[in-house]
């Protein structure tokens, strides 16, 4: 009876770690302070100017701009849910001909940014569009207005559903069929099965999608500035441009981020709980087929439409007007030139992200404590700061403290850092979870002191995820807008923000070879990702 | 810095030890840690003399490997201190980090460093420059001659512990701390390995501190047994006095199986189902309750129907269930009060399952523990 219980033994509670080196604790709290500055910047410069800032908040205009946010927010990630759940089950559960090619159709839509995406759709269907220059000839003079809501509800829609489909696929894949074929013994039909025990359980997927989906809604400037809807951050930039006084930006600025960190919270949440969702481990049994039967056809017609609008559409339309641009001389020198400027700033940003990412994630993971919870905590604040807080928020302090770095490299850098490190922290956490603190200890035992072990250990061994780390940041960067936008030096064109001036000011054409490029960028970044998902 | 734990009657206690005992090579003087309310290591002395090999047997949760990481440095004490080849390590104001002590460890699982071969994990507590003829010392001593450049996962898992104790004793520690090193292993791997990491440790003099929480394996290969339970230290004895003497019901319980039957102290000796026993040390005080300790194999049967008169009625026992163990077999005898008995006997001679019995001991002095309400 004794020598039972104490065979079950081996694991061991650790209450305690040890303190961590200051020169760790130094790194760290610099990384989390640059990260909590934009947020803390804000929140002085709408306190400053006392109760007017509540009065600005209040303002029927403020009111308007978060009701038309939110507005979006719900139809987009409506729309997506309704798009991608049927696309999701479809792929994995039924036997829909070519199911292989409609699932990598259905999740490409994610290499194309918002801002191509939008680009390609008034590109096609715009005023001069590709659309209107085929239709013209018959005689058509003006398509139904896509400006304002219906454009950047349907741009972010075609762009962000695939959200849906990744984590509604998951679920479908990890589903233990024995639960359906408990049902199905139990007297239920297919259409019963689906509704009371599948899609219950896919309830947890679901709702994760969607908050990715209307955290991307509400976070993007490209597709709605380039649709000229005013939600939030259209507004913020349109303010910061028309005035000089920074308050009213600021106040919406913080509002933003008051939306986005509510949907950040929730997730995390639903995250943690979805845990317990997943029944057993490893791969599970595959579940049969459902036949479609006359369904296949309906079925086909869908996914057919869906891919067609958010992937045929901007690829063909960025070809249409490259050959059309090509044709006409448009010079090809000047996207080399931005090119070059996106690889500079993106490559540093990458390694300056990963360095930061160090320090954060080794207190996270080896000194979990107050200390490490409160940097790792704060690092993560970047994921709820838009791109166009973040450069907003380093625009003002430049422009209040440091007037000589305004518009130059390093300040842009450090908005990146700011805007980027959250994901180098998440990939260099994973990366060092996955290694043994007893391999820490048994170098401490042969004589290398902390600072030691982590070069000669525990940076090595963690190599592979500092690279993809790096890719990922810099494939992120490459993509980034807003921040670029507001803080890159005068002349500093990168690929995104040409495709979006070009855009804006109505040359398709110019914009048509960056936008190539930048999908090539984008898909790339996607398989970064999904490498480093299925290595956890 | 000196030599000894400022603590007066600690120092007293070590310099009362026997003039012609060696210096201990590592001992702890009332070490303590605590862990919020609760005492992980309570007051624990234990010395180790070179060249022995010592195991830490406890269930888990005893503490026994909050012992270990404080003596490796990992952890700070609360209180009392620690010496490392006659040198203080911990005490009070002082902390010696983990790169200074001279210890080596082996952990569960091998913690071989992935991004290095063989020799460059054998290697890596070595002075640059002139490592390679100590770590080919050491590969032909745990077996692996040949295998320099393979990588860790290129090894069985027999091969990468073997590895992890080579890595371990490279620098020549002043000790070596085992941290349940076998039990990531299958059986039969296991009771090979083993006898082998003796041998090896014998070979190289190393003074060892083992923490398990198999007794089996404790006996085994132990110099000496301490038993841990809830943060202290119970009995350090050689294993066969551990199994044979155990000094609390809880040793007694923990190490081997036990046969614990309470009586009363009539004339100084117990009275028990199974007759009368003395206390191997100690007296009793008559009138008092008390428990016998009696192993399986001390117990013997005889069946009833084989006794020329009826036994009384309490003293008979029936055959509930029998475990065969190999070379022996032992029996589960249940009383007409419910209480269970284990009786071993060769596995020749087993008695069925239902067969009414009484049993008796032939030792008439065993060890006795006073019951004290």
């Amino acid at each position: 009876m004794t020598t039972l219980a104490a065979r079950e033994s081996g694991t061991r509670s650790r209450a305690r770690t040890p303190a961590p080196p200051p020169w760790l604790v130094g790194a760290g709290v610099l990384v989390a302070a640059l990260g909590l500055l934009p947020i803390a910047y804000l929140v002085v410069l709408a306190a400053s100017s006392g109760e007017s800032a509540l009065a600005l908040a209040l303002r029927d205009r403020t009111l308007g701009v978060l009701g038309r946010t939110l507005l979006l927010a719900a139809t987009v990630t409506t729309a997506s849910v309704l798009i991608g759940v049927p696309l999701a089950w479809l792929t994995v559960r039924s036997d829909l001909p070519g199911r292989r090619w409609w699932t990598v159709l259905g999740i490409l839509p994610l290499v194309i940014p918002s801002y191509v995406g939008g680009y390609a759709i008034v590109a096609a269907f715009g005023p001069r569009g590709a659309l209107q220059s085929v239709l013209e000839p018959l005689g058509v003079e003006r398509l139904p207005e896509l400006y304002g809501f219906p454009g950047a509800a349907l741009a972010l829609t075609l762009f962000s559903f695939p959200y849906v489909v990744l984590s509604v696929r998951g679920a479908l894949l990890r589903l233990d069929p024995a639960f359906e074929e408990v049902s199905r013994s139990l007297g239920r039909g297919p259409w019963r099965t689906f509704f009371t025990v599948t899609l219950p359980q896919l309830r947890p997927a679901i709702t994760s999608g969607a908050l990715l989906v209307a955290l991307y809604a509400l976070a993007d400037f490209g597709a709605v500035s380039l649709l000229q809807f005013d939600s939030f951050t259209r507004a913020i930039y349109v303010q910061y441009r028309a005035s000089f006084d920074p308050t009213l930006a600021a106040v919406l600025a913080l509002l933003l981020v008051g939306c986005t960190a509510g949907l950040l919270l929730a997730e995390f949440r639903l995250r943690g709980r979805a845990r317990y969702h997943r029944s057993g481990s490893g791969a599970a049994r595959a579940g049969a087929l459902v036949r479609l039967g006359a369904w296949r056809w309906p079925a086909i017609a869908f996914v057919a439409l869906v891919v067609g609008l958010a992937v045929l559409v901007p690829i063909g339309t960025i070809a249409f007007w490259l050959v059309r641009g090509l044709a006409a001389g448009e010079p090809l020198n000047a996207v080399l030139d931005a090119a070059l400027n996106s690889l500079v700033a993106s490559g540093l940003a990458a390694v300056l992200a990963v360095l930061a990412s160090i320090p954060v994630a080794v207190l996270a993971v080896r000194h979990r404590g107050v200390l490490g919870t409160v940097v790792e905590r704060a690092t993560y604040a970047g994921f709820a700061l838009p791109g166009i807080v973040i450069g907003l928020a380093f625009v003002f302090v430049a422009a209040r403290y440091l007037p000589g770095i305004y518009q130059t490299l390093p300040l842009l850098l450090v908005a990146y850092l700011v805007r980027f490190a959250p994901e180098a922290v998440g990939v260099t956490r994973t990366s060092l979870l996955q290694v043994s603190p007893r391999l820490e200890e048994v170098a401490r035992t042969l004589g290398r002191s902390p600072g030691a072990v982590l070069r000669q250990v525990t940076l090595p061994i963690i190599r592979p995820g500092l690279a993809a780390g790096a890719a990922l940041v810099f494939l992120t960067a490459m993509k980034e807008l807003p921040t670029t936008i507001l803080l890159a030096p005068t002349g500093f064109d990168t690929l995104a923000v040409r495709i979006w001036s070009a855009t804006s000011e109505g040359f398709f054409a110019r914009a048509a070879a960056p936008a190539l490029l930048m999908v090539l960028v984008a898909a790339a970044s996607l398989v970064v990702l999904l490498r480093q998902d299925r290595d956890r | 810095m000196t030599a000894t734990i400022e603590r007066p009657q600690v120092t007293m206690r070590g310099m009362t030890a026997p003039s012609d005992q060696p210096q201990p090579a590592f001992r702890t003087l009332a070490l303590t840690k605590r862990f919020g309310d609760v005492t992980a290591v309570d007051g624990v002395d234990l010395d180790v003399r070179r060249g022995e090999f010592l195991a830490v047997l406890g269930p888990s949760g005893c503490g026994k490997t909050t012992l270990l990481r404080l003596v490796a440095g990992f952890e700070r004490p609360d209180g009392g201190g620690i010496e490392i080849g006659g040198r203080v390590v911990a005490g009070p104001r002082r902390h010696l980090a983990p790169e200074h002590r001279r210890v080596g460890m082996v952990f569960q699982e091998s913690a071989l460093f992935p991004h290095l071969d063989v020799a460059g994990n054998i290697g890596f507590g070595l002075p640059r420059g002139g490592r390679d003829g100590r770590i080919a010392e050491l590969v032909a001593l745990v077996g692996l001659a040949g295998l320099q450049r393979r990588m860790p996962h290129e090894l069985s898992g027999g091969q990468q512990q073997r590895v992890a104790l080579a890595r371990a004793l490279a620098p020549d520690p002043a000790l070596i701390l085992l941290d349940e090193p076998f039990s990531s292993l299958d059986a039969t791997l296991r009771s090979q390995l083993r006898g082998d990491v003796r041998e090896i440790l014998r070979s190289a003099g190393a003074t060892t501190l083992f923490v398990t929480h198999d007794q089996g394996e404790a006996l085994e290969i132990s110099d000496r047994v301490a038993v841990m339970r809830a943060g202290r230290i119970e009995q350090v004895s050689t294993p066969s006095e551990l199994y044979l003497r155990p000094v609390n019901r809880f040793v007694a319980g923990f190490v081997g199986e036990a046969n614990l039957l309470a009586g009363e102290v009539r004339h100084g000796e117990v009275q028990t189902l199974v007759g009368r026993f003395r206390a191997e040390s100690g007296s009793l005080t008559d009138g008092t309750q008390a428990e016998v300790l009696l192993r399986p194999e001390q117990l013997h049967m005889l069946p009833v129907d084989r006794l020329s008169s009826e036994p009384r009625a309490e003293s008979v026992l029936t055959v509930v269930r029998r475990v065969f163990h190999g070379s022996e077999v032992h029996h589960v005898l249940r009383s007409s009060s419910g209480l269970e008995l284990e009786a071993a006997t060769p596995s020749s001679a087993t008695v069925e399952v239902g067969t009414r019995v009484i049993a008796h001991a032939r030792a008439r002095a065993v060890p006795v523990y006073p019951l004290d309400d």
